[in-house]
């Protein structure tokens, strides 16, 4: 809690709508943010049932900077991924860690199963679980609707929701938050629906008045100062994250129809430039952001024949154009958009979805499995086909779509095709086949994400290709992000947020912390997880890599698939000295 | 030259509430976006426009400076008033007058939020949507 020497958790038990507070002095050395979920995930878990059994915790926290200073923005959600069965941990901008912040937690665990369908309020002077019975089966956008008119606080509110992949337990459902930002990967989505939980309606009005102005809006106007005159600014806001699909294309790191390729033929239809020139209507940011890289595409669509449209809007960025386009061959902003569109209302991570779909292809492609079971002939290119078949997937309309609502790692154990399943320890993988960075990176990444540690950036900014600079490049920044997720900084920012920065920001609001004790920091947070893993059975030294990322030549070249193996063992030695240090 | 705040390029607003949390923070020393003159809201959810409610600087007759019984609402030089928080007896009148609803209430300190026009939400919005605008002195 700001000003204060402790970390308030608001503790929720849908089972038995107790609720419980605690202010918990103990929890102030892991400062916030990932910290502070990753500790509560490991006293709370329990590591011997399922992801999806109703005792399992779902963890909320906001950081020691949220909504106090700028492009400080994020909420971390910690659970068990139904998706990996290990660690689970997913970040959401939006309004959500503001309202928290202003609401005075610090921290939720939720735990247990409501009995029927509920969604949760948490209001000044109340907590309270309401009845959600009618609104099961609603998609992301009407639930959001519905609970806007139905609770107050307009304007100092955030409602996060699952759709009917959520209900569903697809393994990579996704949770909606304020209409355009997700916790996206790993499915959280899958964990709420296991609560029988479909929204939580948070409003953040209290009063907290600043304690030393002078220092905190000093740092304050710095920071805003520089985040409003540096190019982060104008490459995120401009045309957005988007605008990396050319280069990628252009150096051949662009994964492309289930990485048979790494360049796009089209990839100048779905680039940046063309979705801003085509679609882009309006920008948008989270609270507290200057920046404001949401970008929203609109496309036109004919309903009914004689004339009949409608204007639909969606938000799209770098990752969900490489998922659901060049990853399946898609060919167009519009048909990209209209894919963003589908997994958004049933509520599915993009990523993984786009991942599945370009394993499902080929693998009907190459007749592992056949029409009765695919229902429509998946084929590179065929949105029309994939919209049927992303439903199909939420709805696990078969055993064939079961198997894909649970990833492309489960699916390829049954079908087949696992050197084309393009995952990392089970997690989708990313839209960037850069090279070795990458591929350690996410194979010894915390959560499997490539915002771990960034391998990806390592392989582009790396001048000569060195294994032993690169596994401790990896090293060191899965650390240093632990500490930033411990504020939590828009890793968009993390350049602006230099030690020296976060040290003069901290002081101003009351840490009196140093740069020894922010690595300090990254270190214990890094080993919760490391210990939250090993309980939950992850080994890294056991972790397979699919062979299509060493037939199919990635930015840096072609790959060895030795040298990876040796990169992941050299890494795991370096984890080894670090746990037992 | 007396300045008024001039919100007319809310069609390029973003939502990043930067003016609501530096009005809050300059004028209330407070890290609650409810202490802000300014109201950034959005009309029908997110998918819709971003609007900014916040007092407009009213000339010659100000509605809550006359519904105040207790004179603690003074003209302002160039448009709105300037609260004299000691006369105030939290009654809420001027609230309702304003029909812009720019007169927000605050429970804590039971006293009307008002606008000074200080321009403090101006120059911390990153996408020119406020603005400060010389006007001439009306008194």
């Amino acid at each position: 809690m700001i000003y204060e020497k402790y970390i308030k958790v608001l503790y929720i038990d849908m089972d038995t709508k107790r609720i419980r507070i605690e202010q918990r002095k103990d929890l102030i050395e892991y400062l916030g943010g990932v910290g502070v979920a990753s500790k509560l995930l490991e006293e709370n878990m329990k590591p011997e049932l399922s992801p999806l059994d109703e005792s399992q915790p779902i963890v909320f926290a906001i950081g020691a900077g949220s909504a106090i200073f700028p492009v400080i923005t994020k909420t971390v959600a910690m659970f068990i991924s139904p998706l990996t069965g290990e660690l689970g941990e997913s970040y959401a901008g939006g309004r959500m860690a503001l309202t928290l912040f202003l609401a005075g937690y610090d921290a939720i665990v939720i735990h247990g199963k409501a009995k029927k369908p509920s969604y949760i309020t948490i209001n000044r002077n109340n907590v309270e679980i309401k009845d959600a019975r009618a609104f099961w089966g609603m998609d992301s956008d009407e639930i959001g609707r519905v609970v806007r008119d139905r609770e107050p606080g307009g304007g100092k509110r955030s409602i996060i929701r699952i759709g009917p992949a959520g209900e569903n337990m697809v393994s990579y459902a996704s949770v909606c938050v304020d209409t355009y930002r997700h916790f996206g990967r790993l499915g959280l989505g899958a964990v709420m629906g296991s609560k029988n939980l479909k929204a939580i309606s948070i409003v953040g009005d209290r009063s907290i008045p600043i304690k030393n102005f002078k220092d905190y809006f000093k740092v304050y106007q710095e920071i805003y100062n520089r985040v409003t005159d540096t190019e982060i600014m104008s490459k995120y806001h401009d045309a957005g994250t988007p605008i990396n699909i050319e280069p990628l294309n252009a150096a051949g790191g662009l994964p492309t129809k289930n990485l048979r390729q790494n360049v796009f033929e089209h990839g100048d239809k779905i680039s940046g430039e063309a979705f801003a020139h085509k679609n882009l209507v309006r920008k948008m940011a989270c609270t507290g952001c200057p920046v404001g890289c949401i970008h929203i595409g609109q496309f036109r669509r004919e309903f009914d024949k004689g004339h009949e449209y409608e204007s639909v809007s969606v938000g799209y960025d770098y990752e969900l154009l490489f998922a659901l386009g060049s990853f399946i061959g898609i060919k167009s902003s519009d048909e990209i958009l209209q894919l963003i569109e589908k997994v958004e209302h049933l509520g599915m991570d993009a990523m993984s979805t786009g991942v599945v779909l370009g394993w499902a292809t080929e693998a009907f492609m190459k007749k592992l499995v056949t029409e009765e079971q695919t229902l429509v002939p998946l084929a590179f290119g065929n949105t029309a086909n994939y919209v049927k078949a992303i439903e199909y997937i939420a709805y696990k309309r078969n055993d064939f779509y079961k198997a894909l609502s649970e990833g492309v790692d489960k699916a390829s154990d049954i079908y087949g095709g696992k050197e084309f399943a393009m995952a990392f320890a089970k997690n989708e993988m990313a839209g960037y086949h850069t090279g070795y960075g990458m591929i350690l990176g996410s194979a010894a990444g915390a959560r499997h994400s490539h915002l771990c540690n960034g391998g990806y950036s390592v392989d582009q900014s790396m001048k000569e290709f060195n294994k032993e600079k690169l596994v401790d490049a990896i090293f060191a920044e899965e650390k240093e992000r632990c500490m930033l997720n411990s504020l939590i900084i828009c890793l968009f920012a993390r350049k602006v947020y230099d030690r020296k920065t976060i040290i003069a920001a901290l002081n101003s609001i009351g840490y009196a912390i140093t740069d020894e004790e922010l690595t300090a920091i990254g270190d214990r947070i890094y080993k919760t997880k490391l210990r939250i893993k090993k309980a939950l059975g992850f080994k890294l030294a056991d972790v397979k890599l699919p062979k299509r990322l060493f037939e199919t030549p990635s930015l840096s070249g072609q790959l060895d698939e030795g040298i990876s193996y040796e990169l992941i063992d050299m890494y795991n030695r370096k984890l080894e000295e670090f746990t037992a240090g | 030259m007396p300045k008024v705040l001039k919100s007319d390029g809310m069609n390029k607003c973003i939502g990043c509430f930067t003016c609501m949390l530096t009005c809050s923070g300059v004028n209330h020393q407070n890290h609650s976006v409810s202490k802000s003159a300014i109201k950034v809201k959005t009309s029908g959810g997110l998918q819709g426009k971003f609007i900014s409610v916040v007092c407009i600087a009213c000339k010659d007759e100000r509605a809550c400076a006359e519904a105040c019984p207790s004179g603690a609402l003074e003209k302002r030089k160039g448009g709105g008033v300037v609260l004299k928080p000691e006369k105030c007896i939290g009654c809420k009148r001027c609230v309702n007058a304003c029909i812009v609803g720019a007169v927000n209430f605050d429970e804590d300190e039971n006293k009307p939020i008002i606008c000074r026009h200080c321009g403090i939400c101006a120059r911390f919005c990153p996408h020119e949507c406020l603005r400060m605008e010389d006007v001439a002195d009306d008194l």
